[in-house]
Order: C-alpha cells, then structure tokens, then sequence
C-alpha cells in the first residue's frame, strides 16, 4: 500500500464497476411485477383544462390505470413544496402559489404535468398516454422576464399580481446612492445570464414500491439528496411518515443541481405505487427531460459601478429580474438572492453594495440551481463589469482588479453584503494564472494571429464564491426551511475494515474515494478496507445531500468528527487492554500505544476487543466501535481564483475557439488532486458551454425552442483545448480539514473569462459588450455592423 | 413476433422482439446487460455506443432484428474473463475519465473502436474529432483524451506515433 491519504492521487474505487458496465443507476433496476408510468405532458404553455377524457387510454392494452389531477386531489395530495422562503423588502413573506403534481385547472408551461398511465410495459403507456384527449382552452403566455413584468402580462397564477414572486434587497442604498453621487465615473451594464438545461447524461427516473407486509414504500430515484426527498415528499406531498418511507438513490448519473429537488414523478409513481400495490417505473425521456427537468440561471441586470479617479470602487448597485418558471422549485428563490447578490462583493474591497432582486413567474419550466447556483451569476456581473469598467475608463483590466482586491491580511473579511470571508489570497491565484497563461506575451500571439486572419483576445476573471451550505441557524433566518448540518457514521467491523455511512450524495464527484482516503489518513485504514455508503435512508441515520459543493467541507467534517469519536473510545479500551492510563495513550497511523513505551495495539485489535468484549471495561464502556456525528459548519467556505481564457475568431464564420483554457484555484486543502482537477475540468467545459453555445430558448409564444440534443448545443470533445489547472491553497479555518469545496468554481470563474476573451478579440470593433452565449451568428453581426478601427497595434 | 438470434458478448441468444424494437432495448430489457445506457432519444450521445461484428455502432439507432446473426460486443463484454480490464478501461481509470460513469460504457466501446481504426496513430485533434458522437458532461473531455492517447500504444503495442505538428 502506498501513501493513501490525504494528498495523494488515490486511483477510484468506483471506477472498476463504471467501466465494466456494473453501475447500478436507476433505470438499471426492476421490481418483480413493475408496472410502467408514462406522463403526458401540456403541449402548450398556458392554457386553461376543460377536460381529460381518459375512457380510450384506459381501456387500451395493457394499461392498468389512468390518473389526472383530479384522481390525486380527491387522495388529498399535496403540492410540490418549496424548501425556501423569500421576503420581500416590506417583510411580507413571498408569494408561493400552489404546485400541483399533476396540473389541476390550468397548465402553466410546456411540459406541465397532466395526466400519468401506467401499463404492463412501457411501450403501452406510451400508446395509450397518445390516446387522452385533452381539452384545453389556450391562453396567452409570456416566457421572458422583462416580459412578465410588462404592464398587463398575462398572469401566471392569477393571484400573483405582475408575475412578482417577492421583491427583495440586501445593502444600505442610501450609502450606495451617496457614493455614487461622489464618483468619479459611473459605469453602467446591462446584461443577461442566459438560460441553460443541466443536462446530466443520465436522465431522472424513479421508481415507487409498496411492501403489503410492513406497509413501508419505497422510493427508488435519481437524486443527490435522498434524505431531503423523503422529507419533502413524505411530509408535504404524500403524507407518509418517515419510517414507513425509504428513499434509494443508487448510483447517479450526474446531476449539477438539477436532481436536488423534489419532482412530481417521485410522488406520482410512489401514490401509483400505494394505489396499485404493484412496483411502478418512470424513466425520462430526453426531450422529456429538456422540458422537465428545473433549468438554470435565466435572469437579466443592470448593473452600476461608482468608481473614482484611479480606479478604486466606491459603490456598486445591481438590479435583477430573476426567471423562476412557472411554479417555485424546491431552492428556487434562495438562488439569485442569497447564493447570489450576497456574491457580490466578489474578490474586491467595494465599500457599499446594494443589490435587489426581483423574481418572476413566467410559462416556463421552473429554474432553480444548476452548477454553481447565484454565484455564476454574480461572478458574471461583477467581472464583466470590471472589464466594461477598464473599456470605459481606460484603466488596465488587470490594475484595476488589483488595486481592489481584498489584501490577504485582511481576512476575516466582512463584506456589506453578509458575507464574512474566512481566507484567501487572490493575488496568489491571479499571479498562477498569469504564468500559466503566459499573460504578458499574448500581444505577440495577438500579432501572430492577425498576420493568419484571425481575431485573437485573452480574459480574465478573478472571482470567489460560497461554499459549504451551511450554518443551520444563519439559514434559518434567511428562510431555510431545513438544518443544513451533515452526518457521518464511522463503523469499524470487528476485523478492522470501515464502513462509512454519509449523508452526502455521490453522482460523478468520487467520494467513494476521497471519503476512504480520509478514513486512510486519520485511521491508518487503508483504502480497499474502507467501504462508502450513501443514497439509502434506511441505512444512513440522517443526512441533507450533495450541492453546493458542501460534501466535502461539511459532510467530511462530520466523518471527522465520528473518527474523533472512534479514536477517543479506542483509547480507553486500548488503556484497558494495555492497563495504562488514557492519558497516556496515543493514536497514530492505525495503532493505539502507550507513551513512552514500546507497547502498541493495531485498530483491528481494539475493534476486535469491542465487539468481542471478553476482556474490556464493560462497567463503564459499551461494546462495539460505531459512532455518529452529526456536523453543523460554522461559516460558509470560500473558494476563489483566477480563470484566464484565450480565443481566435474567424472574422469571416465568426466562430469562436478556445486556444487555452487557464484555471488557478484555491480550493483549501486538497484530499485527491486528480479529482479535484477533473471537478475543474468540467465546470470549466460547463462554463465554457454556458459562454460559447448553450441556450435554452422559448419562443416569443413560451414555446421550448431548444427541446432535444439536436436544437441545444451541448459541448463536445473538440470544442475544448486541454486545461491547465493549478491549484493555490489557503485554509479553511473553521472546518476540521480546511477544505473549501472543488465542485462548482470551474463553471463560476470562466464564463466571464471567456466574455471578457471575445470582447477583447473585438476590439477592433467598437465592442463593449455582448450576452452569452457568444455564437457564429452573434459574433459575425457584429463584425459586420462594426467598421474595425484602425488598430495602431 | 420476429424472432432474432444473435451471439452476445460470445454467448448465442435467441429472443422474440417486437418489430420496433431497439438493440438497446432488447440488451438492457430482454438480456440484462445494463452497462449499455440511454442517454438521449436523438441518436446525440453515444452512451449506448456497442460493437456489432467489431464496429462501434449506436445501439438506439438499429432494431434489434436489424442484429440478426451479428456479433455484438457490450461493456459489459471486453475485460477479460478474469475480471481483467481491456487497455481502454484501465487507461480511462488510470487517468480519471469517468465521473458519473454514465456516458463511460459508449465512450469506452467508441474509443476502442476508434484506436483500432487508427492503426497509423492518432492526433490529439483526431481524437477529440473521433469521439463527435458521444457526450460526456461531467470530464469536459480532457481526460478522456488522454486516456485514449495512453491506450493507443498498449492496444497497438508499440510506441504512438509522435504527431507532426
């Protein structure tokens, strides 16, 4: 065995089963005797619903049951919940319109819920579902956000007046507005985050099971937070208690936020289920999924820096309309207010900060977090800003950033909008990034390029973010409606090997083996004798899931803590077997030994002792070496960094490549490099996605435009160059391991990077600005309407 | 119904399918083999990319009577049959090419196909524009470049071809 633990780039123990095609994801199991849901879907995105006639589906083959809306409210179901409550600037609390899981009434967006039949195979729940007649009588719809909040939009819930969910503010305007009248210059953007599907690879599927003998369900399903899902659907949808409800989320096919949340299918199949004593199954289709599963981001700002003579902030003020979707997922409106506008401070010493948010229902799918939830957002705004700043002013784009920075002897840092950060240095980052990046000889790239026809521009983005959610207590003012501690449980076997219990979620993220590895590292275990265990509510004691990359810096806390519990228990059976003190008895590298001594126990030894407690101090000691720990952190984490990108434009396509790809991070300490690279990786490709081709599009009528894999431009393999990650690493200081959190910061950092390359690219063209994503089209208009100026490079 | 005979990762399987039957739908529903995965209903991401007779093909776009007489090859079929992984499965562990290990199954059955395509060596840019069919969203595709580039030479046993530049 070689070095293991914390540090090393332990190979991963999932990955055998991966690759040899032994995965267990949720479509891979079957129930004796399963039945086959299939749901059909409004077509339209605002109409009201006059009939269902159900008589042909329900007596075609094979189908053993119809339900609607109807058939779920006379069971006395209820709404999908919302697990976050906003309150608007006058205190009042949000507004929080019904979620029917079945639509009832109306159907409020394409996709919308209406009907489920359940047949002895999928292929005839799909026949029959074609055979409901559904009566709609249409309505006008609005998808966009400056749209719904138009004089006279029509409403999408008709007791919610201008579409306005809440209306909420974070900072002291007064200060702000009294800065910005002291400015030197103000500078203004407008822009729009543009509305992406997560678009896991694994679709959502779920499977409900009734056991006649014990009158427990079961709920099989594809989701990062199992426990959360039996709360929300057994306390708020179908009333089922918690110990006669079992949630299983096996092996998960990613996820990036979208499999947080509670969905109706979990609920329809798990009633269906109850209904029908049988086993039912519903897995997504793809285009099924475009229209069902929450979207992310979609929200538009106007922003305003007050900035003075050199370039120093002195205030900043933002304005967003954020997009919710037709009805309020479960984290919804936690998103664009405190994961979030609290962001904006950013990496930069902004003195006053005030920032509202307004969030609107449209007829679209509800939008909720997808990889990196608010704070993309923000870091968008911000770091746009600060180049737009440099474009405006003059400034370097690279002193002004510097001459803002939080110094890092300034940490604990208070920022005017909440947040307190714990540590960081992000000139250290900045100055790996510039290196890497080769800041300083892009002119002569830039030439070079030219000189082949291509417009060539480099971006940067220096950015910081939230991780780690969070203190139960500060969330809990904030309108959480749930603790957001973790939980571990530490079991030694008799024999010496582990087995951890987690309430965290794995869908990609490996902590099959970073979880083992701290386990290697405090208790000398190693890996192959360590066993993880997540996704079972009736294993795990309790736990509230993987988002916000809180798995690490939170639910590794509680292991931590349990492993405290493990060692201080050792202790006094390794002093009794070894008759010393407890006092005098040290654990290292597996073995319990009496100090100063040459007298020493292996683990295996004293759980051995435990479990088998002929000779053991059972006066004052249980048997057994199995603790919990229940971990609630103390502060959020703060991750940050720089995210360098460089491009060429074909001035006569104006397609865009990425030539490099640059991230330096600080992420605190880091348990397995090669996993934490390839987090950055990929949240580099999302954010490079999010730049440079992904939208999801309605309509001007809130159609989905972009439904399927053929409309919605997913990144592929050429369109990246390889990425140099580096990571700089300053602690946590209030978590047991000092980690930070790795998930997200790829798809924070570099969409504004990748911006900020492009507009830079332009520069020739009179460009200050453009949205995302930066396409062909877009990009070859604006050469065309732009006469280049006369470069005097 | 049709009757469809086919050899399955050596074994020879007789099955009555519908008409409309998918070759993934008859793997993963009618055989077990649930290494083979679903990804989309477009024919976009390859995650159930399998081999018919040695060639990489997406096994939601063929019915399975269109398989008939085949030899057909799953994940769950290339590692040796003590538990051995085939050069592209361990060089996809060895460099960390899978997250979720969803898109993993095709990606793997793709790129094997493509290194036995190649023979004369592959670019790092023909590796990216060989794997067009398949979608991964959690590696951002890095890894799994490198991971091929390592398993070219262990599949072709000699040294990859420097890339003239």
């Amino acid at each position: 065995m070689g070095f293991e633990g914390i540090g090393a780039s332990v190979r991963r123990k999932e990955d055998h089963r991966f690759l040899s095609g032994n995965g267990n994801y949720t479509d891979d199991i079957n129930r004796p005797g399963q039945l086959y849901a299939v749901i059909r879907r409004a077509d339209r995105p605002h109409a009201r619903l006059l009939s269902i006639d159900t008589a042909a589906a329900a007596a075609a083959s094979g189908v053993i049951a119809v339900y609607t809306g109807a058939d779920m409210q006379a069971d006395g179901i209820g709404g999908v919940p919302c697990g976050w409550q906003i309150h608007n600037k006058d205190g009042s609390p949000m507004a929080e319109p019904p979620h029917p899981v079945l639509a009832t009434g109306k159907v409020r967006h394409v996709g919308d819920p209406v009907a489920v039949v359940i047949a002895s195979s999928k292929q005839e729940a799909k026949n029959a579902a074609e055979l409901l007649s559904i009566d709609y009588d249409d309505l006008p719809a609005i998808a966009s956000v400056r749209d719904a909040v138009a004089p006279g939009a029509p409403l999408v819930h008709d007791d919610v007046a201008n579409n306005v969910c809440f209306d909420w503010h974070i900072g002291d305007k007064a200060i702000v507005d009294a800065a910005f009248a002291q400015a030197a210059h103000v500078v203004e953007l407008d822009l729009t985050n543009n509305r992406l599907v997560p678009n896991a690879l694994e679709t959502r599927s779920a499977i409900g099971d009734f056991d006649r003998s014990s009158g427990e369900f079961t709920l099989y399903t594809t989701s990062q937070n199992p426990h959360v899902i039996r709360l929300l659907m057994g306390a708020f949808v179908l009333h089922i208690p918690e110990h006669k409800l079992r949630v299983v989320a096996p092996d998960v096919g990613g996820g990036f936020g979208s499999k947080i949340f509670h969905y109706a299918e979990e609920a329809i199949v798990t009633w269906a289920a109850g209904k029908l004593h049988r086993p039912v199954k519903w897995t997504c289709d793809r285009s099924e999924a475009f229209m069902s599963d929450a979207h992310g981001r979609d929200c538009y700002s106007k922003a305003a820096m007050a900035v003075d003579a050199q370039g120093k902030f002195l205030a900043l003020r933002v304005s967003t309309l954020s997009n919710m979707g037709a009805y309020l997922s479960t984290f919804a409106p936690a998103v664009p207010t405190y994961l979030s506008a609290t962001l904006l401070a950013g990496v930069y010493t902004t003195p006053a900060i005030y920032a509202e948010v307004k969030a609107v229902f449209t007829h679209t799918v509800p939008v909720d977090a997808y990889r990196g939830a608010g704070r993309p957002e923000a870091t968008y705004i911000l770091e746009r800003l600060v180049d737009v700043i440099a474009h405006d002013t003059g400034l370097d784009r690279l002193a002004i950033r510097r001459l803002n920075f939080i110094p890092k002897d300034a940490f604990p840092y208070q920022t005017p909008v909440a947040l307190n950060y714990d540590s960081g240095d992000y000139e250290a980052t900045l100055k790996a990034a510039l290196a890497a990046a080769n800041w300083d000889g892009f002119p002569a790239r830039r030439r070079a390029a030219a000189a082949r026809g291509k417009l060539r521009g480099i971006g940067m983005s220096t950015y910081v973010e939230a991780c780690g959610i969070a203190p139960s207590k500060l969330v809990g003012q904030l309108g959480a409606r749930a603790g957001l501690y973790e939980v571990a449980n530490i079991r030694v076997h008799p024999t010496g090997s582990v087995t951890v219990f987690t309430g965290t979620h794995s869908h990609g993220q490996g902590h099959e083996t970073t979880f083992a590895q701290l386990v290697s590292d405090q208790l000398g275990v190693p890996v192959d004798m360590v066993d993880v265990v997540h996704g079972d509510t009736s294993k795990i004691p309790f736990g509230m899931g993987t988002y916000g990359s809180r798995s690490l810096a939170v639910g590794g806390s509680a292991m931590v803590k349990a492993m405290d519990k493990v060692i201080a228990k050792g202790k006094k059976i390794a002093a009794h077997l070894m008759e010393a003190s407890v006092e005098d008895i040290e654990f290292k590298d597996g073995r319990f030994s009496v100090a100063g001594t040459d007298k020493s126990k292996a683990l295996a030894e004293i759980s051995l002792a435990a479990y088998v407690p002929h000779n053991y101090p059972i006066e004052e000691l249980e048997p057994g070496l199995d603790e919990t720990a229940f971990y609630d952190p103390k502060n959020f984490t703060f991750p940050g960094g720089c995210h360098i990108c460089e491009v060429e434009i074909d001035r006569d396509t104006g397609t865009v490549s990425v030539v490099n790809m640059v991230a330096a991070d600080d992420v605190g300490r880091v348990i397995n490099p090669m996993i934490v690279e390839g987090q950055v990786q990929g949240g580099l490709a999302q954010g490079i996605g999010q730049a440079l081709m992904e939208n999801a599009v309605y309509d001007s009528e809130a159609q989905l435009v972009t439904g399927s894999f053929m409309d919605y431009q997913m990144p592929r393999a050429h369109d990246f160059p390889p990425m140099i990650t580096s990571t700089e690493t300053t602690l946590c200081t209030h978590n047991p391991l000092g980690s930070k959190g790795v998930g997200e910061t790829g798809a924070i950092g570099c969409p504004p990077s990748v911006i900020n390359a492009v507009v830079d690219a332009l520069r020739d063209y009179n460009v200050r600005h453009l949205d995302m994503p930066a396409t062909p089209q877009k990009i070859w208009s604006l050469i065309q309407a732009n006469q280049p100026r006369m470069a005097a490079e | 119904m049709p009757q469809v005979s086919l050899t399955v990762n050596g074994r020879s399987h007789t099955a009555e399918v519908e008409g409309r039957t998918l070759l993934v739908e008859l793997l993963r529903e009618g055989m077990g083999l649930t290494g083979t995965h679903v990804g989309c209903d477009t024919s976009q991401c390859g995650a159930c990319v399998v081999h018919i007779d040695g060639e990489s093909v997406k096994s939601c776009s063929i019915l399975a009577i269109q398989a008939n007489g085949c030899a057909v090859t799953t994940i769950e079929g290339i590692a040796e049959a003590d538990g051995t992984l085939h050069p592209m499965q361990a060089m996809f562990r060895e460099h960390h090419a899978l997250q979720c290990g969803f898109c993993t199954p095709g990606m793997v059955m793709s790129a094997i196909d493509l290194v036995q395509m190649h023979p004369e060596g592959l670019t790092e840019d023909e590796i990216r524009h060989g794997l067009e069919g398949n979608l991964c969203r959690c590696t951002g595709y890095h890894n799994i470049v490198k991971a091929i580039a390592a398993a070219w030479p262990i599949m072709h046993g000699k040294e990859l071809p420097l890339a003239a530049e």
